[in-house]
């Protein structure tokens, strides 16, 4: 069997993966409205949706206010995001942890 | 599916955010049993990576799109609990930075895209390797399933809640109807995505993946980072005579 990749191996890929599918990938995502904004719209009750309160943010609908072309903008709101999540729950997930312990319990 | 404000009105809102509160109170004690050392900063990784799939709209018929929704995906990875935790995490950026999902609808969403899709993800992976089989094609089939049903079983608790307080005088079967069926379509991607990113997870490194960690216990024990095998620690395995103690039992 060939040598298994280390742990630490296995997460910086994932990250590297992760920076990548939202800084350079999302640039290809579809532009088209998502299945709750479709059936809403079918439905006929899209236009009960209001502007959230967090509309006014620096990052809202993924693109960096003051900060042009559509590309740049989004992938850096993108690499912005994947960095605070990975912030948050990670350090969230480590003060949970059960410290100095390896062996995964049942 | 990340619902905006408005959609629902502030009782049910009010519903689904004690419900998810509630949820993630329990999931902040329980998932103690899923974090250790080697697990934990794999919770980080999946979060984030489920934030940047989540950003890949592909597209499915008749003009509309489909993103991953992750909770199928996030149990498998690190367990049922720690994934409510990552979801929650998720959604709560998208929410507060992103715009993305109302604030008022936060709880609604955490019900929806990390509390419904993990429990259904969850619940029919391990009801397949219960019945079927432990193999890896079992884990993978009762995970792609799992990703598959639990996107239509979001589309339809909404549908239930929009029943409950949906502020547009819409029949609730037409809600039902156009749901169910753009959101069945959306499964079979997230059942892909699912299955390809497990698949790839588990191939390398199955001793990783809470979903399948009995996988890598039937072969060879897993190499890991010391060389040693994971049920012996480096600073538990020599008494004070100096021997090896494979069971920590000296400390």
């Amino acid at each position: 069997m060939s040598r298994r990749p280390r742990t630490r191996t296995v997460w910086l890929v994932g990250v590297a993966v992760a920076l990548l599918v939202a800084g350079v990938a999302s640039w290809y995502a579809s532009g088209s409205p998502d299945g709750l904004e479709w059936a809403a719209g079918r439905a006929g009750f899209l236009g009960t949706a209001e502007d959230s309160a967090a509309a006014g943010s620096p990052l809202a609908d993924y693109s960096v206010r003051g900060v042009d072309g559509g590309r740049l903008s989004g992938g850096l709101a993108g690499v912005a995001g994947v960095l605070v999540t990975l912030v948050l729950a990670g350090g969230l997930a480590l003060l949970l942890r059960r410290r100095g312990d390896r062996t995964p319990r049942r | 599916m990340h619902v905006p404000d408005g959609f629902l009105d502030v009782p049910t809102s009010a519903a689904t955010a004690a419900l998810a509160a509630g949820t993630v109170a329990v999931a902040l004690r329980q998932s103690r049993r899923e974090l250790d050392d080697l697990t934990a900063p794999l919770a980080g990784l999946t979060a984030c990576f489920v934030f940047a799939v989540q950003m890949m709209n592909f597209p499915v018929a008749a003009g509309t799109s489909g993103h991953l929704m992750g909770g199928a995906l996030t149990a498998a990875l690190v367990g049922p609990w720690t994934a409510v935790l990552c979801m929650t995490v998720v959604l709560l950026v998208q929410a507060v930075f992103f715009a993305d999902g109302g604030l008022v609808a936060l709880g609604t969403n955490v019900v929806l895209v990390g509390l419904v899709t993990v429990l259904v993800g969850w619940g029919l992976l391990r009801a397949t390797t219960a019945v079927w089989s432990r193999s890896r094609t079992a884990v993978l089939a009762g995970a792609g399933l799992g990703a598959f049903l639990s996107v239509p079983a979001a589309a339809l608790v909404f549908t239930a809640l929009f029943a409950a307080g949906g502020v547009a005088d819409v029949p609730v079967g037409t809600v039902a109807a156009f749901m169910t069926g753009v959101h069945g379509l959306i499964g079979l991607g997230e059942a892909a995505i699912t299955v390809a990113v497990l698949g790839a997870v588990v191939a390398v490194r199955p001793d990783l993946v809470r979903g399948a960690r009995h996988l890598a216990r039937t072969g060879l024990a897993p190499r890991t980072d010391t060389g040693r095998t994971d049920t012996v620690r480096t600073d538990t395995v020599r008494t004070d005579t100096g021997r090896l103690d494979p069971t920590g039992s000296a400390r």
